[in-house]
């Protein structure tokens, strides 16, 4: 406690992140600006009135300054200290929110704070589970190596996921895959991600191509590497059995486990949002859930891909250089829903063009490999883990974020970092890159 | 340390996943240009902005159909929470039920975040009404919307009416972007001059949004372009001397049609019966129009244009300067008449005349309208000896009734004229089995009469061209345009070209003109005369197969620089002397002098008061009203639904009063006798109380 007493909050400060975070929580505010502005309404005094988003916004932004600075006046050591406490904390809110939920959106996953402030414990708890995920990984005893604590690792990271589920946050809860980058970076084989990958490619396939061909495709493709692999395979039996019991279950999986899941683990519109991201239509009337309602007599409406289409309008209407900021009509006629929170990125598209919306990912890719190189070169591992897990949840929120206003990735929803109206969210990333920058700013202490 | 190639790895999986998004967004953005288009669609909506249509005004500058303003209330049904429901509908005059429906229909057909018509064209006591009490209506707007108005109420079968356009009209100018739902002009000067009185639309850009509500201007305008206002027409017509012609047609079927034979310019055209414009304006439109197309009497049917009379006598100075030019009379020639022609054997005409003498010069026989003087000359006309057959003489004649307007149609600038008749030989070769026929055979031609009809307007034309001595221009009623340009020019220059007809000399004219003054100084129209002013002038009573004679008149005044040129026909009426010669030398009277002296201001209440509606139409009237009583009595009896049996009846006794409007039905007698029957029957008391 004593050191950080006496030396100055600036000392050992990565400048170059907090000056990307800066102007990425500007461009935001500004964002959210251009989808609410409305020429008739609109004064200066509107940005401090606080009955606006945009000016609710900056009043999030001044609260995560402060806040900003309170982490950067702290002692990093707290936070390998409480890590395991703050994570049971957070698992604590996330079971308190069963009791204490309110219905927002469907989701169950708020807590209400008053005056109109609702706190979402899944958001806070990205920040719990990457220090618990950092104190874990940096303990002397664990050998990552092992798959036991491979597991261990998998259950801390995943554990929230679980519970953002139970909360119907799906969107939410895919935002715990993305510690897996993390556990890469510490020795996790690889050959999980690539079998991961594999899976979803394969999903991918079972929706795009005719069961049948697929079929064809897979058991070709089986009998090819057996083929080509033979003298192996006459040396080595169990090969044989490896490679035919992949085949099944690649066939398994492309022929029951898919539709099953489809029709009758997902709602109908999560199926249509899937397949819409592929540019095909799901027929509801195979969908369990909804087959349940109609029996229930209650009408079933027709999920389409009006979201999608409408951030691709108003993202392709932009073209090179964009309409100029304040005059995308798309924005103006709010075409795009949830366009200041999910879908902010098409209002930057519109506006902005594609040199925007380039120069814009610009910014987060210098944001992300400077949290990698900042990673790289801390000494104590907890501080390295730390990094990646941040670069990782920030990674995954911009990519599946973006990819979905292109219609690369099925709606879910997730706002992008930094730039989406909302508190939690905003909050959530300022204390993640700002413990960082703290942590960061002591790399030559060696903590553990 | 350890696994760090692993973070090369990573580095290449986030550079290449924002590849992969940049490329999807150079496909979005730059290569599918489709987004644009559809973006476009989504979110610019085109207005077209209506010009105020152009005013038309009379040869005084007084605006005779201007525009006004006029409002809907509007509403929009989600933003109505509030609104004092029962205070509306006690303004409105509707009850709550029907407030909800209409409220119900408004947002199935325009949903709820829009603004739809709650009630159209409000009138100006609720318009007031509700202009107070608006804060208690959150969600309705009172908008204006333009509407034609007559200030004079006059006139409507010459300036027309706008309605909204169909699907034929669409057809018929797809290239001057008009769409369902505009208006434009439908009869009249409206619809002739639809061009230049719609001025030039234009189109406003907005930005709408999601739901269709407008969220300002897009660009700031950089994409309007501005309407440009309709131009106006200035009209050589003398709205006065339009409404004291109404007035005196009044309670009568017929025409007046006044020209100033020096221009061309139709200073009145009446028909009776007529109508409020006013009645085809703002929010009852639809309902007076269904009355007025079913009314038996045919108000929206303009006469002056389209009515085809026999011109009797009016004819027989036509006939007269056939024969001067001919040659084969001078205006010293005589007839002797003893009351009738004899000379075609079994066809006689009779004259009105036994006098010895009464035809012993043309200045004489025209005066006095001896039908035996101009059968005889007519006959000279087509037997004249110049030609080989009378057929050929015939065609010789037809010509010199083309040429005097006759026959063809005038092309005025309104819409729908008809020609009249001059029968082709053809038509007689067909009656006769070929060319056998001779000048005894279509005698009466030579008297206005066998099948020669004339519209009103025809034979004013005509008396321009004796007025003129030998020429006249294309009736018409818009003399000039605002801001006139080129093309307009070449537009209007068949209106002001002048016609010669034929080479007939001065002093022919002159003969007719003499003869013609005499018909007011001592001839059949003494009646017609007025102190100081030479009225040239020519009566006629014309026979025709409907029933009692029609009474026809044509003058010119004065006779040395005649300015005004007039034909008045009243359907039924008898002598040409007795009704229309007094309508003529009033409307003479007015335009000339400006007033009307106050000694014969009794005469114009006598005559607009004399009722001559044949007996047939009026019996029409009277069945309509019982009808509509005794459904009214059957209601109060039966207390159930209205049985409109009654409505095949109607059927049954309407019938054409142009084709027969003198019927003589055998119930004539027992038809309630009423004052004017050209009355608006929802204006009439209900006789019975509909409810005890």
């Amino acid at each position: 406690m004593s050191s950080s007493s006496h030396s100055s909050i600036s000392k050992g400060v990565d400048w170059l992140v907090i000056w990307l975070y800066a102007i990425l929580v500007s461009i935001g505010i500004l964002c959210i600006f251009m989808v609410e502005y409305n020429p008739d309404k609109f004064t200066m005094g509107s940005f401090f009135t606080f009955n606006t988003n945009y000016s609710k916004q900056l009043l999030f932004a001044g609260i995560c300054a402060l806040l900003a600075i309170f982490i950067l006046l702290s002692d990093s050591k707290l936070y390998t200290a409480f890590a395991n406490l703050f994570y049971v904390f957070g698992i604590l809110l996330m079971l308190a929110t069963f009791v204490l939920g309110k219905d927002i959106n469907g989701s169950k996953s708020w807590i209400p704070l008053g005056g109109g402030f609702n706190l979402q414990p899944a958001e806070l708890c990205k920040i719990f589970t990457a220090l618990a995920l950092a104190k874990y990984l940096s303990r002397l005893d664990t050998d990552f190596s092992k798959t036991k604590s491979q597991a261990i690792a998998a259950a801390i990271a995943l554990s929230p996921a679980v519970l953002s589920v139970l909360q119907h946050e799906a969107g939410l809860a895919l935002a715990y895959l993305s510690f897996f980058i993390v556990m890469y970076r510490e020795g996790l084989p690889g050959i999980i991600l690539v079998i991961g990958f594999s899976f979803g490619a394969l999903v991918v396939a079972t929706l795009l191509i005719e069961p049948n061909t697929l079929a064809i495709i897979l058991t070709l493709v089986a009998a090819a590497t057996i083929y080509f692999m033979r003298r192996q395979v006459k040396r080595d039996r169990p090969l044989l059995i490896i490679i035919i019991a992949i085949w099944g279950l690649c066939v398994g999986i492309q022929r029951f486990a898919v539709p099953y899941i489809f029709n009758h683990v997902f709602e109908c519109y999560q199926s249509q949002r899937i397949y819409s991201a592929i540019g095909k239509d799901y027929d509801c009337s195979q969908n369990k859930s909804a087959q349940n309602e109609v029996a229930n007599s209650k009408t079933v409406k027709k999920p389409d891909d009006y979201n999608v289409r409408q951030s691709k309008i108003a993202i392709g209407s932009g073209g090179i250089l964009g309409k100029g900021f304040l005059k995308g009509t798309q924005t103006r006629g709010k075409y795009v829903p949830e366009q200041h929170t999910d879908f902010i990125f098409t209002s930057l598209g519109e506006a902005f063009g594609f040199v925007g919306c380039f120069l814009f990912l610009g910014l987060y890719l210098v944001l992300l490999l400077r949290i990698i190189f900042i990673a790289e070169r801390q000494r104590s591992a907890f501080s390295r883990v730390y990094a990646y897990c941040i670069a990782s949840i920030l990674f995954f929120h911009i990519v599946v974020n973006v990819c979905m206003t292109i219609g690369l990735f099925p709606i879910i929803g997730i706002p992008l970092p930094l730039i989406s109206y909302g508190g939690s969210s905003l909050l959530t990333f300022t204390v993640l890159i700002f413990i960082l920058v703290r942590l960061d700013a002591d790399r030559q202490m060696v903590l553990r | 340390m350890y696994n760090q190639s692993r973070s090369r790895v990573i580095q290449l999986i986030f550079i290449a996943v924002f590849l992969v998004i940049s490329v999807q967004l150079l496909n979005l953005q730059l290569f599918s240009s489709d987004y644009k288009i559809q973006a476009e669609n989504n979110a610019i909506f085109r207005k077209v902005v209506y010009p105020d249509r152009g005013i038309i005004y009379d040869r005084k500058k007084r605006a005779v159909l201007e525009n006004t303003i006029m409002y809907d209330l509007m509403v929009t049904p989600n933003e109505t929470k509030g609104t004092d429901t029962a205070a509306m509908c006690a303004i409105m005059g509707i009850d709550t039920t029907e407030y909800r429906k209409r409220m119900i229909g408004c947002i199935i057909k325009n949903t709820s975040y829009k603004p739809s018509v709650f009630a159209p064209l409000v009138s100006q006591e609720i318009y007031a009404r509700l202009n107070e009490n608006m804060f208690k209506f959150p969600g309705f707007i009172l908008q204006d919307r333009p509407v034609r108005t007559y200030p004079y109420s006059a006139a409507g079968n010459v300036l027309g009416y706008v309605g909204e356009v169909d699907t034929t009209f669409l057809r018929k100018h797809k290239q001057d972007g008009y769409q369902m739902g505009d208006y434009a002009g439908i009869t009249g000067l409206e619809s002739s001059y639809e061009k230049i009185l719609m001025g030039q639309r234009g189109v406003k850009r907005s930005i709408r949004d999601n739901k269709n509500r407008i969220q300002g201007s897009y660009e700031n305008g950089a994409f309007d372009t501005a309407a440009l206002a309709g131009r106006n027409l200035y009209t050589s017509m003398d709205i006065e001397l339009q409404q004291l012609a109404e007035k005196l047609l009044g309670n009568k079927i017929g025409s007046a049609v006044a020209i100033n034979p020096k221009t061309g310019g139709i200073l009145a055209m009446a028909t009776s019966p007529t109508y409020d414009p006013n009645l085809l304006t703002g929010s009852e439109r639809r309902k007076n129009y269904g009355r007025l197309v079913l009314d038996t009497a045919r108000p929206l049917f303009n006469r002056a244009i389209k009515g085809q009379y026999p011109p009797g006598s009016t004819f027989k100075p036509m006939g007269a300067l056939v024969a001067l030019d001919e040659g084969l009379i001078t205006p010293s020639y005589g007839y002797g008449c003893g009351g009738a022609y004899y000379a075609c054997g079994g066809i006689v005409v009779k004259c009105e005349h036994h006098d010895a003498g009464h035809a012993a010069s043309l200045r004489l026989a025209l005066s006095h309208s001896c039908n035996s003087y101009f059968s005889n000359v007519f006959r000279m006309a087509i037997d004249n000896p110049a030609y080989k057959s009378p057929q050929q003489g015939y065609l010789k004649w037809k010509e010199y009734m083309n040429a005097f307007g006759l026959g063809v149609r005038l092309n005025i600038d309104l819409p729908s004229e008809d020609k009249g008749n001059i029968p082709d030989t053809a038509a007689y070769n067909r009656d006769f089995g070929g060319p056998r026929w001779n000048s005894c055979n279509i005698l009466t031609l030579g008297i206005g009469q066998d099948r020669m009809l004339a519209t009103p307007l025809q034979l004013a034309n005509a008396m321009c061209f004796i007025a003129n001595k030998g020429y006249y221009y294309t009736p018409h009623f818009v003399d000039s345009l605002e801001n006139e340009n080129i093309d307009d020019t070449v537009y209007m220059s068949k209106y002001r070209r002048k016609h010669q007809v034929t080479n007939i000399s001065a002093e022919d004219f002159d003969a007719v003109q003499l003869a013609m003054l005499d018909v007011t100084v001592s001839g059949t129209a003494v009646a017609a005369q007025i102190p100081g002013i030479d009225i040239c002038a020519k009566t006629g009573t014309a026979q025709n197969p409907h029933g009692k004679n029609h009474s026809l008149f044509v003058a010119f005044a004065p006779k040395d620089n005649p300015t005004i040129a007039i034909a008045v026909v009243v359907e039924n009426a008898g002598f040409g002397a007795t009704w229309a010669a007094p309508i003529a030398s009033l409307m003479i009277e007015k335009y000339l002098n400006d007033t009307i002296s106050a000694n014969r201001l009794p005469e114009v209440e006598r005559i607009s008061k004399a009722d001559l509606i044949p007996a047939a139409i009026k019996h029409w009237y009277a069945v309509k009203d019982s009808i509509k009583l005794a459904k009214l009595l059957k209601q109060v009896d039966a207390d159930k639904a209205p049985v409109f049996e009654n409505t095949v009846d109607t059927k049954k006794i309407t019938f054409d009063p142009e084709a027969e409007p003198n019927r003589r039905d055998s119930d004539t007698g027992n038809i309630n006798k009423q004052k004017s029957p050209i009355i608006k029957p929802d204006e009439k008391p209900l006789k019975k109380p509909i409810k005890k």
